[in-house]
């Protein structure tokens, strides 16, 4: 198995994945148009290949325990989905992957997340080196106030991206496509794009750093149907290439696109302490058909009606 | 069928309404109040001006030095040491101001930052005699003249960076808001690209606050120009002064001037005319103050459109 170096680089390692950035090839866009073939009963379609061992992973916010103890194994080339009510955890789970949790003051990572065999959460570790190679793509579009050429160009260059910098935000944009609506509008600020597009800007401007991983935190919760869809679309056009993670409230979404499904809940417990607690994580086709536990069944019925 | 007469009477009391009317105008008399003094201090700024312009002798608003009693109201040489003093005091302003801006919103904890921002904001409100003597008793013995052995106590580099130091509050303060103000989404945004904190305040949060970060600049430039009386107290040019360029000399500003001649601490018999030349002066210290705060506002404002 390949080891990742995510320690802190004192120079490229011997050994390491190279830290530039190479232009994945196969980047042409191709437009599924919104048709999912689904695999075979209780099949996923992703190689065996587990790109992240969690184990016995537990977040606290101070005192307060926010995600129970949750081992799951998410596989290389895949979606995997995070569905569940809202206080379930399943963002702050997302939000483990990439170590954004860092950045929460009072918060505290228990467990192990390996992440092609190395964990992310070891004492050498520097989350920077953890972030470059796991994207993520936010629930509510966040471009910067720049251009939309400089946009795409931040992540490359504060990687010291040496290539020709206009191919990659073309590549990129093409990926995410977006290019043919922007193709003329480089230099125009970011902010002049429509909610659906900038979404579609913050998915190029993940990949244009060539992660290995991208983590979706609900990244069509603000966006309307017919933007939704393009997005749909991208994420399957895109697992070729990437593993994604994406948290959803939208359960049909995570019929459509996910090949794995993990269902949290929210345990409420006397002292009103709401813990997120994973139930069931399995292909999305036993989630959302044949369940094993009566508690997911309740919640994917019940939102099915 | 008829039309009944209506049952519920929806017209209002009268006195109430009356009584609504009465604060609407006493509101508005205070509105109108504080328009109509800003008014009339500007008006008496331009009159007497205007009645100091015609009767001197224009060729002395151009001459060697400020020396009012004398008939010498050398312009250059007053708007020179506002320039040269407040050019000091935001090469001091500057470098703390921002840093301070940025440590507050970025690198100190939330504990941190409960201590340092109020002691900040008490160093704002330090009374600017008590710089002056700072800047005449310790700025001066300590630092200006170990940078120039040749330098007298009075000097414009020892005021220039006593109002420095007055002015890096205000310049942290309305910089930090700015900087607080760009959306945490942003931040996360690059960290998520794998941006360093370093990173992502110099390349992020600092270009999306610069309009906020200018207008903090130019405020603090305007306090600085405006500022009398830690100048008065250690530029040392108390009644008049010959035109200087070199900071290490006493020199001469508009308010410094002003003061000398409002408080007669120039005791010096002479011409009538120098008693104008303050208004005359205050007026174009006004139109200084008054434009570089009408940019401010644009960045300002440029700031809000934004988020």
């Amino acid at each position: 198995m390949e080891q990742a170096n995510l320690t802190q680089p004192a120079g490229p390692a011997p050994g390491a994945p190279t830290p530039d950035l190479p232009v994945r090839s196969g980047g042409r866009a191709v437009s599924v148009g919104g048709v999912l073939r689904k695999n075979g009963p209780g099949e996923a379609p992703g190689t065996q290949n587990s790109i992240f061992d969690v184990s016995g992973l537990k977040v606290f916010y101070g005192s307060f325990q926010a995600v129970a103890e949750t081992t799951m194994q998410i596989r290389e080339h895949e979606i995997t989905a995070l569905i569940g009510p809202s206080g379930c955890g399943k963002t702050t789970v997302l939000r483990c992957f990439n170590r954004m949790n860092d950045l929460i003051e009072s918060a505290r990572v228990e467990g192990t997340i390996r992440y092609h065999g190395v964990d992310i959460y070891g004492d050498q570790v520097d989350p920077v080196e953890v972030r470059r190679r796991i994207g993520m793509v936010f629930q509510k579009p966040n471009p910067f106030p720049k251009s939309i050429y400089d946009n795409i160009a931040f992540g490359p260059r504060i990687a010291g991206f040496k290539g020709n910098m206009d191919d990659l935000v073309e590549e990129s944009l093409t990926r995410a496509a977006l290019w043919d609506e922007v193709r003329d509008k480089l230099k125009e600020s970011a902010y002049a794009l429509s909610g659906g597009q900038q979404q579609r800007l913050c998915i190029a401007r993940a990949i244009a750093t060539s992660p290995d991983v991208l983590l979706m935190d609900e990244p069509c919760s603000s966006l309307d149907p017919i933007a939704t869809l393009r997005i749909e679309e991208l994420m399957i056009e895109l697992k070729r290439d990437y593993s994604i993670i994406i948290v959803t409230h939208n359960m049909q979404q995570a019929a459509r696109v996910s090949d794995r499904t993990a269902f949290f809940t929210v345990d409420v417990k006397e002292t009103g302490m709401r813990t997120g607690r994973l139930v069931e994580f399995d292909t999305t086709d036993v989630i959302f058909t044949r369940p094993h536990q009566k508690q997911t069944e309740d919640y994917i019925t019940g939102r099915f009606g | 069928m008829t039309t009944e007469a209506p049952t519920i009477d929806l017209t209002g009391s009268r006195p109430r309404l009356r009584r609504e009317r009465r604060v609407r105008r006493l509101f508005l008399g205070a509105a109108v109040t504080s328009i109509l003094i800003s008014l009339l201090i500007v008006g008496s700024l331009a009159g007497e001006a205007w009645s100091f312009i015609s009767k001197v002798d224009l060729s002395s608003l151009w001459d060697l030095g400020w020396f009012p009693r004398r008939d010498m109201f050398d312009i250059k040489t007053v708007v020179t040491g506002t320039l040269l003093i407040s050019l000091i005091a935001m090469v001091v302003a500057t470098p703390l101001g921002l840093g301070a801006a940025i440590y507050l919103s970025e690198y100190a904890r939330p504990r941190a930052r409960r201590w340092l921002k109020p002691i900040l904001e008490v160093l704002a409100g330090v009374p600017s005699v008590v710089l002056g003597y700072f800047a005449l008793t310790w700025i001066s013995p300590n630092i200006v003249m170990r940078l120039n052995p040749h330098a007298g106590v009075f000097s414009m580099a020892a005021a220039g960076i006593g109002v420095g130091i007055l002015v890096t509050p205000l310049v942290a303060s309305v910089s930090e808001d700015a900087m607080r103000a760009v959306p945490h989404a942003l931040r996360e945004a690059s960290y998520g690209l794998g941006a360093k904190k370093a990173t992502t305040v110099t390349r992020v949060v600092f270009p999306a606050a610069a309009s906020g970060i200018m207008a903090s600049l130019i405020l603090g430039l305007s306090r600085a120009i405006g500022e009398t009386m830690v100048v008065a107290m250690a530029a040392g040019a108390v009644g008049g002064s010959l035109f200087e360029l070199n900071v290490f000399e006493p020199g001469q500003t508009m308010t410094a001037a002003m003061t000398a001649l409002a408080i007669g601490s120039d005791q010096v018999a002479g011409s009538n005319n120098a008693f104008q030349s303050l208004f005359f002066v205050g007026l174009l210290l006004f139109l200084m103050t008054l434009t570089l705060n009408l940019i401010s506002d644009r960045f300002v404002r440029k700031v809000r459109e934004k988020y």
